[in-house]
């Protein structure tokens, strides 16, 4: 019992990075009709936000280390805390929420630029060329990330107040099952995303054209309401979700340039899984393969079936693909 | 086997389907005979497309009987490529071509087809020395009047030609029955004579044809028999000058569009 | 656009020759453009196959393949292994390596064909990467894992054992007596690249070819003009996977080494990218895509801030640094972003790749424009 809690709970954070990734992919799939192999290198942009925003905050001087007297010895101070002390350090511990808060205007321009400057004219061409062209463009997006800072990963702290972990296993009566506190506040920050993405879908006059667009486009352009903007500002709010998502696990994960990559395939796979076009498919699936990774590496199972592990997610895929052509929740 | 049912080329008998509740064919008796031209007419929704498709096997009825020559198409689960082999050519609402491929090989390739059935491997025989098939083709194109385009892509052909060189890709196979859906749907008049022209020289082969059509003008002038389908019966059944006095017709369909 | 066509016998045979002597000169002229060693012209002629069989997939019947790596891979092992098991002589390694991608491709293609367009495309990438993953973790036996397989000099080789064949110094591929290293090896992949494209030229002008076309370009038409296509795209998909298999196999003739990074998805992005830069469909464009990708990729990312402001010399000071600055990160390890910036370049403005660039050119200077599936 323990174990499996334990294993739900290691699976959601993945499962939770697959569900944002996925739910902005689905979202310009289903509006826009473009299969975005950039989306992944969005997330990865969000990540590196936060990142470049770390950094900004820790610009520091060469100062005198008074605590060492016997020769002169320099350290590097931060000018936050040189101006402000505590006040300073305390900005700069939290980095990351900042850095969220940054990460929305900036995703959301990138966004923006990304579907004015190139997506929109593909929206015609058959889904080979979407792949291709924003294949090039998420290699030159990453490209440009390592350019600036370099092919490492860098670590990016969460708030020291959060740093630590959580007991959760005695709310369900279980012994020793601890959770880190980032990751509890990234499943919630989360969901609260993925509702927010559904309420605003739901319940505004601009979400219900944008799911009729997603219904039915030509239907939606007949009446005569300018689907395009619309469609740039889905486009906006998917690099948004994407960008948020990256930003908020870079203390789960040092990000690097080629992250996005690596959950771009994935989250293909669960787009795929969980129905083209469907908002709740993919965010289900992203749960759901996050979790059965998660699963799969018990030692337990790896024992009978080796390797299985790696391949899970993809052999659940192919799976689907083939008995269920249209995803777990796809419509026909 | 009697001597006048050895000439039905298509027997439909007492077929039912439903979708979702909702009935879409009741009781449907037709039957094809071998060298006329069969139109089916009736509004839209009247269940013309799925009667069609039910006809070459790719709909299974709730109830009832295709058979097809010596086959037995009731079973729904036909393969668009097995109901060709069997010697059933189709034509599509929007011309169906190759777009990206001359006129000659769009014509050639169900040349190839009716020769070789549903597969052959033979990546290394040359296309030049298929010299029957492309002489059978061109010979075909120029009875078209489409020769002197034969090396042109079929994509920049107007409607019009791009349906007459789909009908070119159905008669180089000989087919045993033709299916029409609809042949002169979204042409303009001019084309629209042009095809009516061109099916009635095909007309005088002897070729067995099933219309689907909306437009009157094309129904009196090439069918041979005309039944006529609403909300998924048919009402009447008979020769052209037959239904064109017919009641229930006027009711049902000719008074709701132009003749 | 794209049209089979019947060309005449004499034409063929021409091309044929011309594109042998082009490449069996390729040590002659490609010194004359700095290419000119013999490691870089093995890759023209490894990833010039590879490409060449993967047009016959996607360039004939338009299915995107995000897997093809796999099969390169797959044949890179087999030959491996053949030469620590069998015998250093290529000949068995490659009919191997061939046959086992065959094999894979088989069962890949099968199960991928059901399904089209991008459904296609996300299950060939889902088995490259279960291939590719498992390549790194439980097969270690069968791959060495990270470390790659190499051929060791106390391998039991059964066959040269038996015929009483020495190893001295490290084992090296052979062809009966002819050690493949340098430019002998370059000449043996030069050999089997031009079979390789007299293949695929005899399958451009069958009507097989044409019938792949068809499939491109209207599969309804296709299946109620009476062919099953799926036996037709499976046949693509495994003679587009044994030319990946082959490759794969001189990969590891040329240095006897198999590792798993060769299966990654982003190496089958890459022949993507050959095939499309050369000019998807036409005959000699992948071969030309491939050979110019590895060119410049060799050629910039041996290039650093030194060589720029050299290449810059003539200018004056503050335009040779200012062009340095523009350029450099775009070459050396900014290798990638070139590359990347190609790509979107190339299927914004020119999707017919560079075939189609010659003959806007060709075009521009009034000669006859070459109808595509000719050259």
């Amino acid at each position: 019992m323990e174990a499996i809690l334990l294993q739900i709970l290691n699976g959601l954070d993945k499962g939770t990075a697959y569900a944002l990734i996925a739910l902005g992919l689905t979202l310009v799939f289903g509006t826009l009709g473009v299969v975005n192999f950039a989306h992944g290198a969005l997330f990865m942009m969000g990540a590196f936000v936060a990142v470049g925003v770390q950094n900004l905050l820790t610009i520091s001087a060469r100062v005198r280390d008074t605590s060492i007297t016997f020769f002169d010895a320099y350290k590097e101070t931060p000018y936050l805390e040189l101006w402000w002390g505590d006040v300073g350090r305390t900005i700069i511990d939290y980095a990351v929420p900042i850095s969220v808060i940054v990460a929305i205007p900036v995703m959301l321009l990138v966004g923006l630029a990304m579907e004015r400057g190139l997506i929109r004219h593909f929206y015609k061409r058959d889904h080979a060329d979407q792949i291709l062209v924003t294949f090039g463009l998420a290699i030159v997006l990453q490209e440009i990330v390592k350019g600036f800072f370099g092919a490492n990963p860098i670590p990016v702290n969460a708030p020291q107040v959060v740093a630590t972990s959580v007991d959760i296993g005695s709310l369900f009566g279980l012994e020793g099952i601890t959770y880190p506190w980032w990751r509890l506040i990234y499943l919630g920050f989360s969901l609260a995303v993925i509702g927010g993405v559904f309420a605003f879908l739901h319940f505004t006059t601009f979400g219900m054209v944008v799911r009729a667009g997603m219904h039915d486009r030509e239907m939606v352009g007949l009446l005569g309401i300018n689907i395009q903007n619309r469609f740039t500002i889905v486009f906006g709010l998917a690099a948004v979700v994407a960008g948020l998502a990256g930003t908020m696990y870079t203390p789960i994960l040092s990000p690097d340039y080629h992250m996005g990559m690596e959950f771009l395939v994935l989250s293909f796979v669960v787009v795929v899984v969980g129905g083209m076009g469907s908002l709740p498919g993919a965010v289900a699936a992203g749960f759901l393969l996050g979790i059965l990774q998660s699963f799969f590496s018990m030692n337990e199972i790896k024992a009978y079936l080796p390797g299985i592990d790696q391949i899970i997610v993809y052999l659940v895929a192919v799976i689907i693909l083939l008995v269920r052509p249209k995803g777990l929740l796809g419509k026909d | 086997m009697s001597e006048t049912s050895r000439n039905i080329v298509l027997s439909i008998r007492g077929v039912n389907k439903t979708f979702g509740g909702l009935k879409a064919l009741s009781n449907i008796d037709l039957e094809i005979e071998e060298g006329k031209t069969h139109a089916i007419i009736g509004p839209n929704g009247a269940g013309k497309s799925t009667l069609l498709n039910t006809c070459i096997g790719r709909i299974r009825p709730d109830s009832g009987s295709i058979r097809f020559l010596d086959h037995d198409l009731t079973g729904g689960n036909m393969k668009p490529h097995d109901i060709n082999q069997l010697g059933i050519s189709r034509v599509f609402q929007t011309p169906e071509i190759f777009p990206e491929l001359s006129l000659l090989n769009n014509v050639m390739i169900p040349a190839f087809a009716h020769k070789e059935g549903i597969f052959r491997f033979n990546p290394f025989s040359a296309l030049r020395n298929e010299k029957a098939i492309e002489e059978e083709t061109m010979s075909l194109l120029e009875d078209f009047g489409m020769a002197d385009q034969a090396h042109h892509h079929a994509g920049n052909l107007s409607r019009g030609n791009k349906r007459r060189l789909e009908l070119a890709m159905c008669l180089i196979q000989h087919p045993k029955l033709l299916l029409l859906d609809e042949p002169t749907a979204g042409m303009a008049r001019h084309d629209t004579n042009r095809t009516i022209e061109l099916l009635e020289k095909i007309k005088q082969s002897g070729m067995t044809k099933v219309i689907i059509e909306h437009d009157m003008h094309v129904v009196f002038s090439l069918a041979d028999r005309i039944s006529v389908l609403a909300q998924g019966a048919i009402i009447a059944e008979g020769e052209p000058n037959e239904i064109k006095g017919h009641p229930k017709v006027r009711e049902a369909y000719l008074g709701s569009a132009e003749i | 656009m794209q049209t089979i066509v019947a060309s005449s016998r004499a034409r063929d045979i021409l091309l044929l020759a011309l594109f042998s002597v082009v490449v069996l000169t390729a040590p002659l002229w490609a010194t004359t453009i700095g290419a000119g060693y013999p490691d870089l012209l093995q890759k023209f002629a490894v990833f010039g196959l590879f490409a060449i069989g993967y047009n016959l997939l996607f360039g004939l019947t338009g299915y995107l393949s995000f897997g093809h790596a796999a099969f390169l891979g797959v044949g890179s092992y087999a030959t491996v292994w053949s030469f620590k098991l069998l015998t250093m002589n290529v000949i068995p390694a490659v009919l191997l390596s061939v046959a086992i991608s065959a094999l894979f491709a088989l069962v890949i293609g099968f199960l991928s064909l059901r399904r089209t367009g991008i459904y296609f495309s996300i299950l060939t990438l889902a088995f490259a990467q279960m291939s590719y993953n498992l390549a790194y973790s439980v097969l270690t036996p069968i791959t060495n894992g990270e470390t790659g397989l190499r051929v060791l000099r106390n391998d039991p080789r059964v066959l040269d054992a038996a015929l009483g064949v020495q190893v001295e110094g490290s084992p090296l591929a052979d062809l009966f007596g002819i050690t493949l290293t340098g430019y002998s090896g370059f000449y043996f992949c030069a050999l089997l690249l031009i079979l390789g494209f007299r293949v695929s030229l005899r399958i451009f002008r069958s009507p097989f070819g044409m019938k792949l076309v068809a499939i491109k370009s209207n599969q309804t038409r296709m299946e109620y003009t009476g062919f099953n296509p799926q036996p037709y795209l499976l046949s693509a998909f495994v003679i587009s996977g044994m030319y990946a298999g082959l490759a794969g196999s001189l990969m590891a003739i040329v240095d006897p080494l198999a590792g798993a990074e060769r299966m990654q998805w982003t190496a089958s992005g890459e022949v993507v990218l050959m095939t499309i830069l050369g000019g998807v469909g036409t005959l000699i464009g992948p071969v030309i895509g491939a050979a110019t990708i590895k060119y410049f990729e060799n050629i910039f990312s041996s290039f650093n801030d030194q060589v720029l402001q050299q290449a810059f010399d003539f200018l004056p000071d503050w335009l040779a640094d200012f062009m340095v600055t523009i350029i450099s990160p775009f070459v050396g390890d900014g290798w990638h972003l070139t590359l990347g910036a190609l790509f979107m370049v190339i299927i914004i403005i020119l999707p017919g790749g560079m075939m189609e660039g010659f003959r806007r050119i060709a075009a521009l200077f009034g000669r006859k424009p070459v109808k595509e599936g000719q050259a």
